[in-house]
């Protein structure tokens, strides 16, 4: 350990920051999370597995809403729904992998902490060691954040009781418009939005819950892979993942 | 099948998705179909989850007082308001609304 290697550079620095920015403000919203889980009629031990183990926003979210209308019945729909969110992740860990380098205990954890907002801080920076620095600084701060806040938003819910009293569920859908919202950049995937919305909606009445959320789903394959309203511009910038805490 | 299967399958499962971008060839990365496919498909469930949560019930489709709690969120989150605030006052906008109906 040299004394440059002890002195960090601005770079790093200015990685630093932005991790403790992003990180703080997405690990808040665990409460959320945890107090949503509970009242979709999970109990707080399922609750904390979920962010200890799955650890990923969108996917934790949609799994306790099916479950929420559907309960335990929609458990296949619920976990589809969950693994088809996850699904972008696998495409952030193909551009985390290389600046993590070798090592298979640190790929493991590097893998489990790939998200939306390590992807995001990491591949922003300028050099391979501040991507690095970006990256285990944002994960860490959301891992240990979002896990506490989980289990305190849990404990909150149980002693809440009647939930729509307190207007959760209308939170639960205001958690999802605020995942999809910085995701509406361009004009695809607005149209994508608005079908998979009219979809879902038509196929809520005829359908088991969980179900239409699925179906909607078909609208951003068929679009994708024709590529209608679409650049070729739009196709790398919509590749950027947008860090929440940037708001 | 449990809660408990639920959980642990799904976990495991979006767990397993991560770790496959670890273990495939970087390549695969600049595939802008793949790209364009993860992003579009994120879209469409989140705008889904939306509509379910705002008017999902036991009956199929209800409009009641997360309609405009959600409305309100819509606003706030354009206004680049922070989540955890948005989200609070949305759950604020349904229990007034609730309690007065």
């Amino acid at each position: 350990m040299t004394a440059t290697k002890r002195t960090r550079s601005p770079d790093i620095t200015a990685a630093i920051r932005s991790s403790f920015a992003v990180g703080l403000a997405v690990a808040a919203y665990g409460i959320s999370f945890g107090a949503l889980a509970v009242a979709a009629g999970l109990d707080v031990w399922q609750t904390c597995v979920l962010s200890l183990l799955m650890f990923s926003g969108g996917s934790q979210f949609a799994l306790v809403g099916v479950l929420a209308t559907g309960g335990a019945s929609a458990g296949g729909a619920a976990i589809a729904s969950a693994v088809l969110l996850g699904t972008r992740n696998s495409l952030y860990a193909l551009r985390v992998a290389p600046m993590i380098g070798p090592g298979v205990l640190k790929r493991l954890l590097a893998g489990h902490w790939t998200i939306d907002e390590t992807t995001a801080v990491s591949t922003a920076q300028p050099t391979l060691a501040s991507q690095r620095a970006g990256f285990w600084w944002t994960g860490v701060i959301i891992y240990v954040g979002w896990n506490l806040t989980t289990l305190l938003g849990a404990l909150i819910g149980d002693q809440l009781g009647d939930v729509s009293q307190y207007g959760l569920d209308a939170a639960a859908a205001a958690a999802f418009l605020g995942l999809l919202w910085p995701r509406l950049k361009q004009l695809q995937p607005v149209v994508v939005a608005v079908g998979a919305a009219v979809v879902a909606a038509v196929l809520m009445p005829i359908l088991p819950a969980g179900v239409p959320v699925l179906a909607a789903a078909l609208v951003a394959v068929v679009v994708g892979l024709t590529n209608v309203f679409g650049t070729r511009e739009s196709d790398i910038a919509e590749a950027e993942p947008d860090p929440m805490g940037e708001r | 099948m449990t809660v408990w299967h639920i959980v642990l399958l799904a976990s495991i499962a979006v767990l397993a998705l991560k770790l496959v971008g670890f273990a495939v060839p970087a390549a695969w990365a600049e595939k802008p179909t793949a790209t364009r496919l993860a992003n579009l498909l994120t879209v469409a469930l989140l705008s889904a989850l939306v509509v379910v949560q705002t008017f999902g019930s036991s009956r199929g489709f209800e409009v009641d007082a997360r309609l405009p709690a959600v409305a309100v969120a819509a606003v706030l989150f354009a206004l680049r308001v922070p989540f955890i605030l948005v989200i609070i006052a949305a759950a604020l906008v349904a229990a007034t609304i609730r309690a007065f109906t």
